[in-house]
C-alpha cells in the first residue's frame, strides 16, 4: 500500500515564455495529506491544476494512479474521474440546486439512477452539515455552505484524491471554520489531499507533509513539525515568520 | 424593550397618499410639474377618446375581417384555416394545463383574441353567426384543453407529441397542392424543427441530455437524412386531396403570424448552432459561421428579402422552385438567426471560465460542458436580447410588402387604395395596425419578462 498515488517528475509548465513551473518533483502516497504553501505567483495554483489537467505540462511526467497524464482524452477523462477538485471560488453551477450541483456528476458521469444518486447526495450534503440547503440555489447560500457544497460536490464523483486552491481565502473568518472542521473530517477518514492553503494550524492539525513553493520550485519539503520547528531554508523561514505573525 | 421589538418588524409600506405626497407633491416645482402633466394627460386622452369615437371613421378597419385576418384566401376554403386555428387553440389550452407559466400569458391573449373579433360590436356580412360561434368555440377549446392538461395522465411528453402531430396536420390541410416531394419535405421538415426546438427546451429545462432526449436526437437525426435523401430525388408525382392554394393569395394576420412565428421557431435553433460554430476549434465550421454571420448581419433585410425571392429562384432549376412565402420565410428566418446567433455568442462569453473548469473537474465531456453547464447559463443570460431580437422581427415582417407579399400592413395599404373614399382614412387603418402590431409585441416582452422571473435569472 505504500505505492505512490501521485508521481510527478521534473514537471514544467510554461505560459507562453513565462515559465510558472520549473521541474518539480513530488510522490504522494494513499493517504496521505500534502499542504502546499508559499507566496503568491510561486506557481501552487498552477501544480495542482496540472495534476487535474487543467493546465498542461510540457515537461516532466505525471502518474496518477497508474496512469500517465498525457494528450490522451481517454487518460485525462480516467484521471479526472477520480479527483476532486475544490476551487477559491467555489465555481458552483449557479443555474442548478444544491442538490442538481452533487447529483450532476453521479448522474452523468458514473451513470447512476437519479434517485440513487439524489439518496448519495443527501448523504453527502448531511456530511457536510447541510441537507437543509438541498433544495436551493447556490446565490442564496452564504460563502462557507457554497464551500461545503463544492466539498459534497466534488466528493460525489467517489475521488481517490481531493485537491483544494486556497478552499478558505474568499471567505469570512467566521465561516473558515465551518470549511476546515469539514476538511480535517475528510483527513481524518484516509482520503489523500493536496491542500494549498496558508491555514497553518490545518497544517499542523492534519497534514502529513508540507511543501513550500516559491518561484516555480519547491524549496523545502517535510513534516509540520520539520517545517515549523526547524525549517532550513533561509525564504522558508522568512515567509513562515510573515504568515505566522500576521 | 418595546424598541427591539419594534426593530424586528419591518416598516409599514407607505400608504397611497403618503406615495403620492412624497412622490408628485415634494417640492413646489414637481408639484406644478404634476398639475401641468396632469392637464395635458387629462386633455389628450380626451382628444383621443373623442375623436376614436365621434371623429374617426372605422369602416376601412371593420368592414374586412377577413381581408386583414387571412388575405385573399379563398372563401369557400378558410374552413382549413379554421380547423388549424382550432388545433393550435385547443394545443395551446392542453399546453397552459400541463406546462402552465409562461405558455398561459399565450393562450389567454389567444383566447382573447378570439373572443375580441367574435364579440366585435359591428355588421358584418362575413362575421356572420356562425363564424362567430367558431371563433368563441375556439375559447371553449383553449379552456377545454386546459381542462385536460391538468389531468393527471396526460403528461409532458403526450402534449409535445400533440403539438408534433398537430403540426403536421396543419401542414397537410395549409399547404397542399403542392408537389409530393415539397410536401414530404415540409412535413419532415416541421417535425425535424419541432424536435430539435422541444430537444433544445427540454436540455434547458432539465439541465441536461436524458435518455428521452437522447432517443429524439436519433429521431432527429434519422429526419434530416430522410430530408437530404429527399433531396436528390426526381419530382415525385403528385396526387392532391385538397385543392391547391397558391400561397399568393395568403394574406392579412395569416402571414404577419406564419412568418414571425415560423421566423422565430427556426431562426433560435440555427442562431444557436452558428454561436456555437463560431466558437469552434475546427477552422472550416469556424469560418463558415463566421462569414455567415457578418455577411448577413452587414446587409439590409430589405436586400436579403430580394435575394432571396428574385436571385435564388435564377439558380434553381424550374422543377425545384421554392414557394414565393417559404422564401421569404428563408429570408427572414437566416437575418434573424445571425443576430440571434450574436447575442447566444454574447451569453456565452460571459459564462466564466470557472464554470468550465468546474464542470471538467467533476468529470463531464465537452459536450456535456458545453450542454449542461454553458448553454443554459448563456441563454439565460440573454432571454431580454433574444426576444428583442424576436419582436424586431416580428415588426420586421411588414417589409416582405417589397416581395409582393400582403401582410397585415399590405392588406391595409390595398384596402386604403381600394376605395376613393377611405383615402381620407389612412390614419384609422394605421393606427388600427400600429395597436394590433404594439398589443402583439407587448405580450411577447410581457411573456420575456415572466420567463425571466421563473428561470430566476435576477436573483443571482
Ligand atoms: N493562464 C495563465 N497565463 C499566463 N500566466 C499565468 C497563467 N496562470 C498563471 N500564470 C502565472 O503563473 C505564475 C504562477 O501562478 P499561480 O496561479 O500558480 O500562483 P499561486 O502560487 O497560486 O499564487 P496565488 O497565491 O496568488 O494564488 C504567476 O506569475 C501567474 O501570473
Ligand atoms: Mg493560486
Amino acid at each position: 500500500m505504500s505505492e505512490p498515488i501521485i508521481i510527478c517528475r521534473d514537471v514544467n509548465v510554461w505560459f507562453d515564455d513565462f515559465q510558472a513551473l520549473k521541474g518539480v518533483d513530488m510522490e504522494v502516497k494513499k493517504g496521505e495529506v500534502i499542504v502546499i504553501f508559499g507566496p503568491s505567483g510561486s506557481g501552487k495554483s498552477t501544480f495542482i491544476r496540472t495534476i487535474n489537467r487543467l493546465e498542461e505540462h510540457q515537461k516532466g511526467q505525471i502518474v496518477i494512479d497508474g496512469i500517465e497524464l498525457t494528450h490522451d482524452v481517454r487518460n485525462i477523462a480516467t484521471i479526472r474521474s477520480e479527483i476532486g477538485m475544490v476551487f477559491q471560488l467555489f465555481n458552483l453551477f449557479p443555474h442548478l440546486t444544491v442538490l442538481q450541483n452533487v447529483t450532476l456528476s453521479p448522474i452523468w458521469v458514473r451513470k447512476l439512477p437519479r434517485d440513487e444518486a439524489d439518496k448519495e447526495a443527501m448523504q453527502l450534503l448531511e456530511r457536510v452539515g447541510i441537507p437543509e440547503q438541498a433544495n436551493k440555489y447556490p446565490g442564496q447560500l452564504s460563502g462557507g455552505q457554497q464551500q461545503r457544497v463544492a466539498i459534497a460536490r466534488a466528493l460525489a464523483m467517489e475521488p481517490k484524491i481531493m485537491l483544494f486552491d486556497e478552499p478558505t481565502s474568499a471567505l469570512d473568518p467566521e465561516m473558515i471554520k465551518e470549511v476546515l472542521d469539514v476538511m480535517v473530517e475528510l483527513a481524518q477518514s484516509g482520503m489523500t489531499m493536496l491542500v494549498v492553503t496558508h491555514e497553518m494550524g490545518f497544517a499542523r492539525a492534519v497534514a502529513d507533509r508540507m511543501f513550500f513553493f516559491d518561484e516555480g520550485l519547491v524549496v523545502e519539503s517535510g513534516t509540520p513539525d520539520d517545517i515549523f520547528g526547524n525549517p532550513k531554508e533561509e525564504r522558508t523561514k522568512l515567509f513562515l515568520s510573515q504568515i505566522l505573525t500576521h | 424593550m418595546s424598541i427591539s421589538t419594534e426593530a424586528a418588524r419591518p416598516p409599514e409600506p407607505p400608504g397611497p397618499l403618503t406615495w403620492v405626497r412624497r412622490n408628485l407633491f415634494n417640492s413646489l416645482f414637481n408639484s406644478l410639474l404634476t398639475i401641468l402633466m396632469v392637464f395635458v394627460i387629462f386633455y389628450t386622452v380626451r382628444g383621443v377618446i373623442y375623436w376614436i369615437v365621434n371623429v374617426a371613421d372605422w369602416r376601412p378597419v371593420v368592414n374586412f375581417p377577413f381581408l386583414y385576418l387571412v388575405g385573399q384566401y379563398p372563401r369557400d376554403q378558410l374552413w382549413r384555416i379554421g380547423l388549424s386555428t382550432s388545433l393550435i387553440a385547443i394545443l395551446f389550452g392542453l399546453s397552459w394545463g400541463t406546462w402552465g407559466g409562461l405558455i398561459r400569458t399565450f393562450a389567454v391573449s389567444l383566447g382573447a383574441f378570439f373572443a375580441v373579433v367574435a364579440l366585435l360590436p359591428v355588421q358584418s356580412n362575413e362575421l356572420t353567426i356562425p363564424v362567430r360561434g367558431a371563433l368563441l368555440a375556439n375559447v371553449l377549446l383553449i379552456f377545454l384543453g386546459f381542462r385536460l392538461g391538468r389531468l393527471q395522465a396526460v403528461k409532458g411528453s403526450f402534449t409535445a407529441i400533440a403539438w408534433l402531430l398537430a403540426i403536421e396536420v396543419i401542414t397537410l390541410i395549409l399547404l397542399p397542392g403542392l408537389s409530393l416531394r415539397e410536401t414530404l419535405t415540409l412535413l419532415i421538415g416541421s417535425a425535424l424543427v419541432f424536435i430539435i426546438v422541444y430537444i433544445i427546451y427540454q436540455a434547458i429545462r432539465v439541465g441536461g441530455i436524458n435518455s428521452t432526449l437522447r432517443i429524439l436526437i436519433l429521431i432527429a437525426v434519422i429526419l434530416l437524412a430522410a430530408e437530404i435523401a429527399l433531396a436528390s430525388f426526381p419530382n415525385l408525382a403528385n396526387t392532391p386531396l385538397l385543392q391547391k392554394v397558391a400561397t399568393t393569395s395568403w394574406g392579412g394576420l395569416l402571414v404577419t403570424f406564419f412568418l414571425a412565428a415560423g421566423g422565430i421557431v427556426l431562426s433560435f435553433p440555427i442562431g444557436v448552432v452558428l454561436a456555437l460554430g463560431r466558437r469552434s476549434s475546427l477552422p472550416v465550421v469556424k469560418v463558415f459561421c463566421t462569414t455567415f454571420i457578418e455577411v448577413v448581419r452587414g446587409v439590409p433585410l430589405v436586400t436579403i428579402l430580394f435575394m432571396f425571392s428574385v436571385i435564388l429562384q435564377l439558380f434553381m432549376p424550374p422543377e425545384a422552385r421554392i414557394d414565393r412565402l417559404l422564401r421569404a420565410l428563408m429570408g427572414m428566418t437566416f437575418f434573424s438567426a445571425a443576430y440571434t446567433a450574436e447575442n447566444v455568442r454574447g451569453g456565452l462569453q460571459a459564462v466564466s471560465q470557472g464554470q468550465v473548469e468546474a464542470a471538467k473537474s467533476v468529470g463531464l465531456n465537452s459536450v456535456q460542458i458545453m450542454s449542461l453547464i454553458v448553454l443554459p447559463q448563456a441563454l439565460r443570460a440573454v432571454i431580454p436580447a433574444i426576444v428583442g431580437q424576436f419582436i424586431a422581427l416580428f415588426k420586421d415582417t411588414t417589409l416582405v410588402i417589397i416581395v409582393g407579399i400582403n401582410e397585415l400592413l399590405g392588406i391595409g395599404k390595398s384596402i386604403i387604395n381600394s376605395d376613393p373614399e377611405f383615402i381620407q382614412l389612412q390614419a384609422e387603418v394605421f393606427i388600427f395596425i400600429a395597436m394590433v402590431f404594439w398589443i402583439s409585441s407587448y405580450i411577447l416582452s410581457y411573456a420575456s419578462r415572466q420567463l425571466e422571473t421563473t428561470l430566476g435569472v435576477g436573483e443571482r
